[in-house]
C-alpha cells in the first residue's frame, strides 16, 4: 500500500513538471491578446484562434513548417535507409565484432554537440552547404544514425535466421532476403527508429540556428525563436507555432506508443 | 531431379570438428535419411549442400557436376526446417509461390503450381490464411507444399516432424512416404528418430560426432550394425552389449564374461584370446530352449508396452533386456532359462563389427 502512495505521488510529480509547461503553451495559444497579458493570469482560455491566424499570416510558419518537414522526413528516410542496411549486416556478423562496432558508434554519439559545431559548420561552409537543407540534412543524419541502428540491430538479430535460409533457398539473393522478408518482418522496429530519429530532426535548435541564417530556410524551431523583435515578444504567436510543431509529434507517439515500447524492448527480452 | 554425391566433406567451426570426410551417394529418386544424435552434424551436413554454409574439405556434387561454387538459389534444391520457418507475413499461396516468383515464372503457370501442390497436401481451403492462423500440422503441410511446388533437383528436410505432437507425426510420416513413392524425388532427411528413419529410407546414414558410421539399407543398419555405436544407436529397447573376451572351448569358439558363456559361429575361431564386446537384440533372447545350450537368469522387473513385454533380467551382475510375447506372465524373482543362437551374436573387436560379415 506505502508502495502504491509512493509510486502514485512519484507519476504526479513527474506528470506535473513535464506536463504544466505544455498545458500552459496550449492554454495560451488559444488565448485573445487582452487575455494572455491578464494579472492575474488566466487558466482557462477563449479558445480564440487569433493568434493562430497572425503566426500564419504575419510570422509565416507555414514556410517554416514546409523547411521542417523535408529538413525531419529526408532524415528519417536517409538514417533508416542506412541503419536497416548497416543494422542487419551487424545482426549477422559474429558478436564478438558486432559488438565492437556498436560500441565505437555510441562512443561516436557521446561527443557533445557544442564540440561538433565548429568543425561541422566548417565542413558545410567548404561545401558551400550553409543554408541549404542537405547542409542541416547531413549532420543529422550522423546524429541520429547511432540510436537508430542500435535500435534495428538488436531487432535483426531477434530474427530467426532460418527465415533467411528458406528465403535463400527458395531462390533470393542476400539483399533480397532482407528486402523481401527481413524488412517487412522489422515493421514495428523501423517505425520506432524513424520515430525516434524524427522527433529529433523535428526538435533540433542549435545546430539549426547555426546552419540556417537565412530565414527562408529556417526549420519551425528555429522561426519560433526568432519571432520576437527589438521591442516585442508575441507570446501568443510563439505559443500558436509551438502547438503547431508539437501536436503532430504527440499524436503520432500516443497513437504508436505501444509499437514504439515493443521496438524499443526488442533486444531485451526473447519472446 | 538428381543424384546427390558427398565427397570427403568436412567442416570446422572454430576448433570443433563439425564434420569429418563425410562420403556419401544418394541415387535419383532415392530417400536418404541421416539419423544421429543431436549435435552429430547432421544438420550442418544439409546447409553444406543447400549452399546455406560452405564446407572447409571436399566437395558436393550433384548429377556428377561440383556445385561448390554456386549460391542456393543457383543449386536448385529445396529445404524443410525443423520449424518451418514459413514467412510470417505472407499467406498461405503466397509462401508456396515465393520460390517461383523469385525464379521469374510465370504468373498463371505459378497459380497452376500452387493449386496442383496446394490439391496434394489437402492445403486449399487454407490458400488465403496466414501462418499463424494455421495448426502445426498445417503449418507443417504447407512447408512441405512450399519444397514440393518447385520441383527441384534435390529436396533436403530438416526434422521436419518434430515439432508435430507424437500421433500426427505417425500419420504425417506414413503420408511423406505416400507422397515420395508418388512423387519420386530425391530426398535427404535429417532425423534424430529412428523409426522415422527405419520407416521411410531407402538407406540410412548413421552419423556421430561428425562422422558417418554406417550407410546401408534400414534393415542391414538393425540386422548388421557396423560397430557398437550404431548397435546401441538403432533399436528399441536397445542391444544388450557385454564386454568380455573370445575363448576356445573344445575346439569351438565362445564369448566369455564374467556371468555368461555364449557360443559364437565357428568362423570366429581365429579371433580366440581378444577382447570383445557381444551384442545380442532384445528379440533374439529366446525363452523357449531352441538352441542348445541355455543359461538361467532371474526376472527382475517387467515392462507392458501392450503389444508385448520386455522383461528386466539378470544373470550374475549382468543385466539383459528381452522382449517376450504379451500373453506370457512373470513374476519378479521368477528363474527363466535363456538360450540365443550363435548367429544371431554380434561380435565386435575394437568396436567395429567382425560378425557376421556377409
Amino acid at each position: 500500500m506505502k508502495a502504491k502512495i509512493g509510486f502514485g505521488f512519484g507519476v504526479a510529480l513527474a506528470g506535473f513538471f513535464s506536463l504544466v509547461p505544455f498545458l500552459l503553451f496550449v492554454s495560451s495559444a488559444f488565448k485573445t491578446q487582452t487575455q494572455i497579458t491578464a494579472v492575474p493570469p488566466q487558466w482557462r482560455p477563449e479558445f480564440s484562434l487569433d493568434f493562430f491566424i497572425s503566426a500564419i499570416g504575419r510570422y509565416g510558419i507555414l514556410d517554416y513548417l514546409k523547411n521542417s518537414l523535408i529538413v525531419a522526413g529526408s532524415t528519417t528516410l536517409i538514417t533508416i535507409g542506412l541503419a536497416a542496411l548497416a543494422g542487419y549486416a551487424l545482426a549477422r556478423l559474429p558478436r564478438k565484432w558486432a559488438g565492437m562496432v556498436l560500441m565505437a558508434v555510441l562512443a561516436c554519439a557521446m561527443f557533445p554537440q557544442i564540440a561538433l559545431a565548429g568543425p561541422v559548420w566548417r565542413l558545410l561552409r567548404l561545401f558551400g552547404w550553409l543554408n541549404t537543407y542537405q547542409g542541416l540534412i547531413l549532420p543529422y543524419v550522423a546524429l541520429t544514425l547511432p540510436l537508430a541502428l542500435w535500435i534495428l540491430t538488436l531487432f535483426f538479430r531477434e530474427m530467426p535466421e532460418e527465415l533467411e535460409a528458406a528465403a535463400l533457398v527458395d531462390g533470393c539473393t542476400r539483399l533480397g532476403a532482407w528486402f523481401r522478408v527481413v524488412l517487412p518482418l522489422s515493421a514495428p522496429g523501423l517505425f520506432t527508429a524513424s520515430i525516434l530519429c524524427f522527433i529529433y530532426a523535428w526538435n533540433e535548435f542549435f545546430l539549426a540556428l547555426l546552419i540556417m541564417t537565412d530565414p527562408a530556410k529556417q526549420t519551425m524551431p528555429v522561426g519560433i525563436a526568432l519571432f520576437q523583435g527589438e521591442h516585442t515578444v508575441p507570446w501568443g504567436e510563439i505559443a500558436a507555432a509551438s502547438f503547431i510543431t508539437t501536436a503532430p509529434l504527440v499524436l503520432l507517439v500516443l497513437l504508436f506508443q505501444k509499437r514504439i515500447v515493443g521496438g524499443l524492448s526488442a533486444g531485451a527480452v526473447k519472446g | 531431379m538428381a543424384s546427390l554425391t558427398l565427397q570427403n566433406i568436412g567442416k570446422k567451426f572454430g576448433r570443433v570438428r563439425a564434420l569429418s570426410r563425410i562420403n556419401l551417394q544418394v541415387d535419383h529418386g532415392r530417400f536418404c535419411v541421416l539419423l544421429g544424435p543431436s549435435g552429430c552434424g547432421k544438420s550442418t551436413l544439409l546447409q553444406i549442400i543447400a549452399g546455406l554454409t560452405l564446407q572447409d574439405e571436399g566437395s558436393v556434387l550433384m548429377d556428377g557436376k561440383s556445385v561448390d561454387h554456386l549460391s542456393p538459389r543457383d543449386r536448385d534444391v529445396a529445404m524443410v526446417f525443423q520449424n518451418y520457418a514459413l514467412y510470417p507475413h505472407m499467406t498461405v499461396a503466397e509462401n508456396l509461390g515465393f520460390g517461383l516468383r523469385m525464379r521469374g515464372t510465370p504468373k498463371d503457370l505459378i497459380k497452376e503450381r500452387i493449386i496442383e501442390t496446394a490439391g496434394l497436401l489437402d492445403l486449399e481451403p487454407l490458400l488465403a490464411r496466414k501462418p499463424r492462423e494455421l495448426s502445426g500440422g498445417q503449418r507443417q503441410r504447407t512447408a512441405m507444399g512450399r519444397a514440393l511446388v518447385r520441383r527441384p533437383k534435390l529436396f533436403l528436410l530438416d526434422e521436419p516432424l518434430s515439432n508435430l505432437d507424437a500421433r500426427l507425426r505417425v500419420s504425417v510420416r506414413l503420408e511423406l512416404k505416400r507422397l515420395h513413392q508418388k512423387i519420386k524425388g530425391t530426398v535427404l532427411y535429417v532425423t534424430h528418430d529412428q523409426v522415422e528413419a527405419m520407416t521411410l529410407g531407402d538407406q540410412v546414414a548413421v552419423m556421430r560426432e561428425g562422422r558417418l558410421h554406417q550407410l546401408d539399407k534400414p534393415d542391414a543398419v538393425y540386422d548388421r550394425p557396423a560397430d557398437t555405436f550404431v548397435a546401441a544407436f538403432i533399436g528399441s529397447p536397445p542391444m544388450n552389449l557385454f564386454q568380455g573376451r573370445l575363448i576356445r572351448k573344445d575346439g569351438r569358439p565362445f564369448f566369455a564374461s564374467d556371468d555368461l558363456l555364449l557360443e559364437v559361429p565357428a568362423n570366429l575361431a581365429g579371433l580366440a584370446g581378444k577382447r570383445v564386446e557381444a551384442g545380442i537384440r532384445p528379440e533374439d533372447l529366446r525363452l523357449d530352449p531352441v538352441h542348445g545350450a541355455t543359461f538361467p537368469a532371474r526376472v527382475e522387473m517387467v515392462s507392458n508396452v501392450g503389444a508385448e513385454k520386455y522383461l528386466h533380467v539378470k544373470t550374475g551382475s549382468t543385466e539383459l533386456t528381452l522382449r517376450a510375447a504379451k500373453d506370457l506372465s512373470f513374476l519378479p524373482g521368477e528363474k527363466v532359462n535363456l538360450s540365443v543362437a550363435p548367429h544371431k551374436l554380434h561380435v565386435f573387436v575394437d568396436g567395429q563389427r567382425v560378425n557376421p560379415l556377409e
